[in-house]
């Protein structure tokens, strides 16, 4: 299958106006020696009936969440997707632009992603958001760099109980710079208020801390958010938008960089991507904010209009002093979870939210009504919580996977120390039914 | 131009300009779960006072909103788009339906790799693809975009160094570079030895000998280079690097020019990125999403980053997270699979033949133009040119830019080429090998009316463009009082 549309006779005659003889003679820049001499060991191109064929026989050898019941979470969650956002963000036009650049040709795609900055800073409850990141992980690591740019400092502390991936890429690219990474313990699932304390000093850049955070529980930002501000370090919260439609966003609270997932917003799971890495600050910040952002302008006759700005923070124009590498971001993305924002609109989020709520204390309920199960943690939780199980975990993970369902995520993955333990996300998709089928499952006599 | 009434002006509404209080598009059911007491559950302190802030329209005006939007869009769908070191190339819509599949988009990241065999497959086909058409020994599939494939490469060059022994921290950049070299320099923690590149983008050899020594890291270069030539000395670039034991990295922007004619690691390239959003023909989305495959030679493999996909020895597939010199994870999970989904489709569609096709055809209609228009723009080298090429307009004494032919385009429904760079008042054109021949004529003749209307009428080209839903925008302004979200609902509803 080839996508190209020049007849050999039109080659013939381009090759003509150009004044050479063959296709060969247009790569005289290369020596001879360089050419390859011999086909890539790629198979040869099929027909699109066959790729379908080959495409439709590996996608039938994966068991996808359309098989099963889905509990699984930890970064990755199963909520409803609107009909909407397929039809209306994947558009040809949305789809096949490139960076809006120009800015006069590209009006629809800016307008879209000023919204949704817009609406990320509700969310938030922040003033400025750019027009997306990667994810969530790279997101963090992203704030963790503005923050010591912001601050002049070097170290950074990181909450245990934020998302295991997170902390690996903070890592990551803490290595690379030099950058000091310390970790602050939790208590009972979430941040030991104490330890932080503790660990807060003059050297400190930030604190990560994620509420709703990796068990579930939701942190005690009130009390968090302005310790970790007294000591002059900036609180970079990491947080799951769509709980902003029953808690408090971080920005309320006073964080200086919020960071997120939006894979919740009309995002389908896509075995961990593409997702969408969100970052919102203060105002005061904006200077040194990654990414590309959008602004609100006008044309010489006064009619509003949209465009990249502040673009003097970036790659293209300031190369080795720019805020971030980051170019290429997750325009589509946003436009998907710009659709589902606008779908689900100020009632539907909430709505959203307190199903989530609402659905998962129900099935905690019902599961550490079970004998030999208890829930690990006291601690509030808004869509995802842990189960301790005397049972052995992996065979009684394995066992509801023979039933259809996907019970949880084992957390003995992450840390021996909760190998005893799994994490379950219960979103608004989940039925009664499928709760109790779950509690059925998890109660069984092995 | 014509004056448009204030009072006329058809700016289309934001979101939040629409709309009426209580209106959702979302139809949900009821709960039928006990409903919880919020501040039962949650303290009330964390709980929202009120639902987030966001619009309240209708399913049928959301619609509207977005259609409008959609057609507020230049798209490779819709135009003929030659934005040069981009590679817009046709994006095939059986990708699209590939990608969408439930048996791929319906996978969940933390599933077993039992239940996930077909993808995982998929995934190890293509990294064993994509180190085949680098030439070089294994790939990983998990930076995001070209620009996180930079920085992951250099972690792994800076990785291999540091395991050596050796304090390596400078790394050679060209003044051509793309702006991402010198801010992924940055971001490793590396220092940028700047070069001067000659006026066609080729390297300086003595000078590249005396700015490499036993400090210096890697040397990134992007070939064919930023103005569209091959650099045929790229194996003498190598051999001066690796005399010092220094390390070759390829910026891959440029590959779609070279499918199965080069390969980077036959002429002593060490590592590399590609962008699957250019050369595999993965849609752009207004931005993005993208994805950086890292391919490197055999000494640099211990390094890639965890998890990599591996075909264990019973043919099943797995993550092997077990690899101790690893740079670590520079990415959650496993990369941007849906992008994966859609290059492994392009790449299995097209098959070595078609890869070959491609780049014969994406060079041929680089040089096709350039000779259409050699004798009314100039064109600052000889051809033949790789898949782009770099002209400077004829402007005289009209005043017209660069930018102003670049707007005036897009009234020829155009979308204009990268401008300014790599040289000051270039245009550079990329038509891609995806374009029919009437598309390519259609963009000369607009070209040839835009060089007589330079001559002729040259304020025409220096008010474009006059077809577009806003005149040209005062960028500046933009930038001096950043408004970057929209404040004026809060303030009525006294928020």
């Amino acid at each position: 299958m080839k996508y190209t549309q020049l007849t050999p006779t039109q080659v013939q005659s381009m090759l003509k106006v150009i004044g050479v003889v063959t296709i060969r003679d247009l790569f005289s820049g290369v020596r001879d020696e360089h050419m390859l001499d011999k086909p890539l060991a790629v198979p040869p191109g099929i027909s699109e009936l066959e790729l379908l064929a080959d495409c439709q026989a590996l996608a039938g050898r994966n068991r996808d969440l359309t098989q099963s019941v889905c509990f699984l979470g930890g970064g990755s969650y199963d909520h409803f997707v609107p009909t909407l956002v397929d039809h209306l963000a994947m558009q040809g036009e949305f789809l096949t632009a490139y960076t809006p650049y120009q800015a006069e040709a590209s009006q629809g795609v800016l307008q879209a992603f000023f919204e949704f900055q817009t609406m990320i800073c509700r969310l938030t409850g922040m003033d400025v958001s750019n027009a997306s990141l990667y994810e969530f992980a790279t997101a963090a690591a992203e704030a963790v760099t503005m923050s010591l740019s912001v601050t002049g400092r070097n170290r950074v502390l990181v909450a245990d109980n934020v998302h295991p991936d997170t902390r690996a890429v903070i890592d990551t690219y803490a290595r690379q710079r030099g950058v000091e990474v310390a970790v602050v313990a939790s208590k009972g699932g979430v941040v030991d208020e104490a330890a932080l304390a503790a660990a807060l000093d003059d050297d400190v850049a930030a604190v990560l801390v994620q509420s709703p955070n990796f068990f579930g529980c939701v942190e005690r930002l009130d009390r968090i958010v302005p310790a970790i501000r007294a000591s002059g370090a900036l609180a970079l919260v990491s947080f799951d938008p769509l709980a902003g439609g029953v808690l408090k966003p971080p920005g309320a609270f006073g964080a200086d960089i919020v960071v997120g997932e939006g894979q919740a917003l009309g995002i389908p799971p896509q075995y961990g991507g593409p997702y969408l890495g969100l970052l919102a600050c203060r105002e005061e910040y904006l200077r040194k904010i990654p990414g590309r952002v959008v602004g609100v302008t006008h044309d010489k006759n006064g009619r509003r209009g949209f465009c990249l700005t502040l673009q003097t923070r970036e790659q293209h124009i300031r190369r080795e002093k720019a805020t971030s590498n980051v170019c290429t971001n997750q325009g589509l993305l946003a436009m998907r979870a710009s659709v589902y924002m606008a779908a689900m609109g100020r009632r539907g989020i909430e709505k959203v939210a307190s199903m989530c709520l609402d659905k998962s204390h129900y099935a905690a309920e019902r599961i550490s009504a079970i004998k030999g199960y208890r829930l690990r943690f006291a601690a509030p939780f808004f869509k995802e919580f842990v189960v301790q199980t005397d049972r052995d975990v992996p065979a009684l993970l394995a066992r509801c996977r023979k039933l259809g369902i996907l019970a949880g995520v084992p957390l003995g993955r992450f840390d021996e120390q909760y190998a005893d333990c799994f994490l379950v996300a219960v979103t608004e998709k989940r039925t009664k039914t499928d709760i109790d089928r779950l509690c059925d499952a998890l109660g069984e006599r092995q | 131009m014509s004056h448009v009434p204030r009072t006329r002006q058809i700016n289309h509404p934001l979101l939040f300009e629409q709309g009426a209080p209580g209106l959702s598009a979302a139809a949900l059911p009821e709960s039928d779960v006990p409903a919880v007491k919020r501040d039962g559950v949650i303290p009330k302190e964390l709980l929202a006072d009120a639902p987030p802030t966001l619009a309240e329209l209708g399913e049928l005006d959301v619609v509207r909103h977005y259609t409008r939007l959609a057609h507020r869009c230049f798209s490779i769908d819709a135009n003929f788009y030659p934005l040069g070191s981009c590679t817009m190339k046709y994006n095939p819509r059986i990708n699209e339906r590939v990608a969408a599949m439930p048996g791929f988009a319906m996978l969940h990241p933390w599933q077993e790799d039992e239940d996930v065999q077909g993808l995982l497959e998929m995934l190890y086909r293509l990294r064993v693809w994509l180190a085949e058409i680098a030439g070089l020994a294994e790939v990983t599939l998990q930076p995001a975009a070209g620009a996180h494939g930079e920085m992951t490469g250099l972690m792994i060059v800076n990785a291999y160094h540091r395991r050596r022994g050796e304090s390596r921290p400078n790394v050679v950049v060209p003044d051509s570079a793309h702006g991402t070299n010198p801010a992924t320099c940055t971001a490793c923690g590396c220092a940028q030895i700047k070069i001067k590149a000659r006026d066609d983008g080729r390297l300086d050899l003595e000078d590249l000998r005396a700015n490499v020594d036993e400090s210096t890291a890697a040397l990134m270069i992007t070939n064919p280079n930023t103005v569209g030539i091959f650099d045929n000395q790229i194996d003498r670039i190598a051999e001066i690097l690796h005399a010092k034991g220094a390390q070759l990295y390829l910026d891959g922007a440029n590959m779609n020019a070279v499918l199965g004619i080069v390969r980077p690691g036959d002429f002593g390239v060490d590592v590399m990125h590609y962008n699957t959003h250019k050369t595999f023909s993965t849609p752009h989305g207004g931005g993005g999403p993208g994805a950086g495959p890292v391919a490197v030679a055999e000494h640099l493999r211990p390094f890639l980053p965890v998890p990599q996909v591996v075909k264990r020895d019973d043919g099943t597939f797995a993550w092997d997270h077990d690899r101790p010199q690893s740079i670590g994870k520079v990415r959650s999970f496993f990369g941007q699979i849906g992008v994966l989904v859609r290059a492994y489709a392009y790449i299995r569609a097209n098959g070595c033949d078609g890869l070959k096709d491609a780049s014969e055809k994406a060079v041929l209609a680089a040089n096709y133009v350039a000779a259409r228009l050699k004798d009314r723009y100039h064109m600052p080298f000889p051809p033949p040119y790789a898949h782009e090429f770099i002209t400077i307009p004829k402007f005289g004494d009209s005043k017209v830019t660069e930018t102003d032919i670049a707007k005036r385009l897009i009234d020829h429904g155009v979308h204009p080429p990268t401008m300014s760079w790599p040289i000051h008042h270039c245009l550079m054109i990329e038509p891609t090998e995806t374009e029919s021949l009437a598309s390519l004529d259609h963009f000369v003749s607009a070209m040839l009316e835009i060089a007589d209307e330079i001559e002729n009428d040259p304020q025409t080209v220096r008010d474009a463009p006059h077809t577009t839903p806003v005149g040209r925008l005062d960028e500046v302004g933009a930038n001096r009082k950043p408004l970057v979200c929209w404040r004026e609902l809060r303030t009525t509803n006294g928020e």
